[in-house]
């Protein structure tokens, strides 16, 4: 392919952006919110109505609202950036956050502001209805979906099809509980297996005729008490998969337990049945579905997304490469099925991103992205795709200009953290920060660039409701607090061996270790790796063999090795120990209404 | 009532008949290397360093400024700035003082004339009659008269921190629009009616030290109808240094989800 030498042309994006805002929902919630604050609306009624608009209440008060912002597929079109990054400076704190489900929040936002927000988004087709409450939440897609070599279609249409047919449908409007989905490109790239409904395409040929079709897993989900999903069927044609959809939640709807709040998601309803018993009620709910629905009632699969041939050429490649590039290539980037292009992840620290960051990254897609929009991903990151390989040296000196260069997206150096007691009701420890300065500590270390540690994951929640996913990492931790005496002091409860692929498993419990000492013994079981593990292991296969009982070290022994470093220190000896990262105050535990805030 | 604001029109058929005098209220330098023509350098750094009103009348008179001068202000710090000047001129009882809607970058980017040439200004004399009805003291913080809604116009995090106690947090930037300082008034209104603030409340803007955001509120606020605004011009350092009360936003580490 030929190049002229300074061409900088903008695609026009070949792919149609989704719209599913209806701007008279922001005025409808302004009214609603005065008549709120004016005692005609009930107080119950309106938080209902507010979490069904996307707005979750704030850590300690109900005057700020959380915006959660639905990205259906996670396909976010610059403009749209750009919106968020213009919404955030007005009424938020000039960053938003990247949740771990293809949401972008704005937090402390004045509820009476709210409305304005929702405004902002609808103008450019974003919405945040029913990212919260007891309905369909965002449609997930993985974000390499339609460029992983291991993928057998494009599951982004589907995705957004099922986002599409879902909103504001009367069929979800008041489950017992919220309800997810989740779509993956393959089997490694997945969280298939922990939402309520995850699929993974796969093809199979019947006649001679390929045909399209899904892995369908119901059930799972990450929470105070996790399960791994069942697979419900060998194959799943692609014309069942509304069906399907449909007679779940419909299921979901009327079996599921709407009394007891902490025990009502779709994965406790299965539990307590049996999945030999709750697989065959889908099957012959499926049925019936499909024999009364209209005919009409089809999954609104769009048409299929356009090849991309168009290149975006952005300069000849001129003065030197940076330093970084090579580790940052390793760790942030793979090369796509496409031949030539890569796939970029943008490295942030837990999900936060400024407002300028934002434009930059607004602006650098339309540059060098022949796809023309960015994907939200699944570890509170963005990805950029179609990228030539050529542009990949001026890509990395433009990230690196606007601190959006940080390697290890990939790797285990980039943690998740969940919002923690930044702004959740429900969080005990400090988690966002903790996930920061994990990361802060790995990136110093170089340990990104660790092969034996890149496909191992950390992951941190700010108490056990599992929005940090700590379950499904190879080192989670969840937020308590531990008590010495009288003093009360930050922890988290170590697990180890989780993952979310072809063969999930939940973490085991180790031990409670003080928030003051996560980051030594994160260290120190990467010691005990490099000591004792097989020449072969890396560290994730060598952790699951261990919580599996297939290693001569045993979990006990392990307990054992770590205790020491989690032994408390008075509060004479280390006043430090007693206060939370991010906080030079002596640490209480302190909740509020739990409004389930991810 | 006169005009709050000036457009871009207005402001050049009053520079072609003379009959407005433009202030660029930027650095000296910044004014040197092009201004919009025929206008005045007063810097708000001049004036801040003595904003007693017989300084700042021997300032605007050696610009050739009297009280009946129609002036136009503007800066190119989305008219935080102007706000500044032009509030203390009108609080030495200027009769028709507005900002231009838009800041030097956005005129220049417009294609419009500038010039850098410095004209020369008679000298004026001015004379002070003080309209102390848009001003605020920390005396009327803390004894308000009944229904004062005050405004605190820093950024979220930072009125989180700390604040006036009774404060609403409007930040400096919810005041803007895409391609000028301020939002169309019927806008504006919308956002402070959501916020329970109506033509008839009566306001008092701070910020965090010496009043220009809080005086782009000020304006903001003017345009949309709410001629019941006085600026806590001192705002929020005095109010630290007099060692008053403040309320904080607590048990919640909001800090740590800026990307900041």
């Amino acid at each position: 392919m030929s190049r002229p030498p300074t061409t900088h042309a903008r695609p026009e994006s070949p792919v149609p952006v989704m719209d599913l805002a209806r701007m008279e929902e922001a005025d409808a919630f302004a009214q609603t919110v005065k008549e709120f604050r004016q005692g005609t609306y009930p107080e119950d009624m309106f938080r209902r109505y507010r979490l069904q608009h996307g707005a979750y209440g704030t850590r300690m008060t109900s005057d700020y609202a959380m915006i959660r912002i639905k990205i259906p597929a996670g396909q976010v079109h610059p403009a749209q950036l750009e919106r968020i990054a213009y919404l955030s400076e007005q009424f938020s704190i000039n960053s938003a956050h990247i949740s771990t489900r293809e949401s972008i929040q704005l937090h402390w936002v004045v509820l009476e502001d709210v409305s304005e927000v929702l405004r902002g988004l609808a103008e450019v087709g974003l919405t945040s209805r029913e990212a919260c409450g007891n309905a369909v939440r965002n449609v997930m897609c993985s974000p390499t979906a339609g460029v992983c070599p291991a993928e057998a279609f494009d599951a982004t249409p589907y995705a957004q099809a099922t986002a599409r047919f879902f909103i504001r449908n009367p069929l979800n409007q008041n489950l017992p509980r919220k309800f997810k989905f989740t779509y993956s490109c393959c089997e490694q790239h997945g969280m298939a297996r922990i939402a309520d409904i995850g699929l993974i395409p796969q093809t199979r040929t019947v006649d001679g005729r390929t045909q399209r079709g899904f892995r369908v897993f119901v059930g799972g989900g990450l929470g105070n008490k996790s399960y791994v999903a069942h697979q419900l069927e060998d194959f799943t044609p692609e014309e069942n998969i509304l069906y399907t959809s449909i007679a779940v939640v419909r299921l979901f709807d009327r079996l599921g337990n709407r009394k007891n709040l902490a025990r009502n998601r779709l994965r406790y309803l299965v539990n307590q049945m049996g999945w030999d018993k709750f697989r065959n009620l889908i099957l012959k709910e499926r049925d019936l579905v499909r024999a009364t629905q209209s005919v009409v009632v089809k999954m609104p699969v769009g048409p299929p997304i356009p090849e991309i041939t168009g290149r975006v050429h952005i300069s000849h490649r001129t003065g030197e490469t940076p330093a970084g590039y090579a580790r940052w290539l390793k760790s942030n980037t793979f090369a796509q099925k496409q031949d030539g292009y890569h796939t970029v992840f943008v490295g942030l620290e837990a999900g936060d991103i400024t407002s300028t960051q934002l434009r930059t990254l607004s602006d650098i897609i339309q540059e060098y992205s022949s796809e023309g929009t960015g994907r939200v991903g699944f570890n509170q990151n963005i990805a950029m795709r179609y990228v030539h390989e050529d542009d990949l040296v001026p890509l990395y000196s433009r990230l690196l200009e606007s601190g959006l260069a940080k390697s290890g997206a990939l790797t285990m150096a980039t943690p998740i953290g969940c919002s923690g007691t930044t702004s959740c009701n429900l969080a005990l420890t400090n988690s966002h920060r903790l996930a920061k300065e994990v990361q802060r500590e790995f990136l110093s270390r170089d340990l990104d660039a660790d092969d034996a540690l890149r496909t191992s994951s950390i992951k941190i929640s700010g108490c056990p409701n599992s929005c940090g996913q700590h379950g499904i990492a190879t080192i989670g931790f969840y937020g308590g607090g531990g008590r010495l005496g009288g003093d009360m002091y930050p922890s988290y409860m170590l697990s180890l061996g989780g993952r979310a692929d072809a063969d999930a498993v939940l973490g085991q419990n180790i031990l409670r270790v003080p928030a003051k000492r996560v980051i030594p013994v994160i260290l120190r079981i990467i010691e005990i790796f490099r000591e004792r593990a097989q020449p072969r292991d890396d560290l994730k296969s060598w952790i699951h063999r261990i919580v599996m009982g297939g290693d001569d070290i045993t979990v006990p022994e392990i307990r054992n090795m770590l205790s020491p470093l989690t032994t408390p220190p008075t509060m004479d000896e280390d006043p430090d120990f007693y206060a939370d990262f991010g906080s030079d105050s002596s640490y209480h535990t302190k909740t509020g209404r739990g409004e389930c805030a991810a | 009532m006169s005009r709050i604001t000036s457009d871009v029109d207005t402001v050049r058929s009053g520079i072609r008949d003379r009959s407005l005098t433009v202030v660029d209220v930027r650095m000296p330098a910044e004014y040197k290397a092009g201004h919009i023509p025929t206008a005045m350098n007063l810097p708000l750094r001049t004036l801040l360093k003595d904003d007693s009103p017989e300084t700042v009348a021997r300032l605007a008179g050696s610009l050739g400024i009297d009280r009946e001068t129609d002036v136009i202000v503007y800066d190119d710090t989305f008219g935080a700035l102007a706000s500044r000047v032009a509030w203390t001129l009108e609080h030495m009882g200027h009769r028709t003082v507005s900002l231009l809607e838009n800041t030097y970058s956005q005129w220049s980017s417009l294609g419009l004339e500038t010039d850098d040439t410095v004209p020369d200004a008679s000298v004026a004399a001015y004379n002070p009659a003080m309209n102390d009805n848009i001003l605020a003291t920390h005396n009327d913080l803390e004894s308000p008269s009944p229904n004062t809604i005050l405004l605190d116009n820093r950024e979220r995090l930072n009125y989180l921190e700390h604040h006036i106690p009774g404060a609403m947090n409007i930040p400096y930037r919810m005041l803007a629009s895409r391609d000028g300082i301020l939002r169309d008034p019927q806008d504006m209104r919308r956002i402070f009616e959501n916020r329970g603030i109506r033509s008839d409340s009566r306001i008092i803007t701070y910020c965090g030290s010496v009043g220009t955001l809080s005086g782009l509120a000020y304006y903001a606020l003017r345009t949309a109808g709410m001629d019941q605004t006085r600026l806590y011009v001192r705002s929020f350092k005095e109010w630290r240094d007099l060692d008053k009360p403040v309320e904080t936003q607590p048990d919640a580490n909001y800090w740590d989800l800026s990307a900041e």
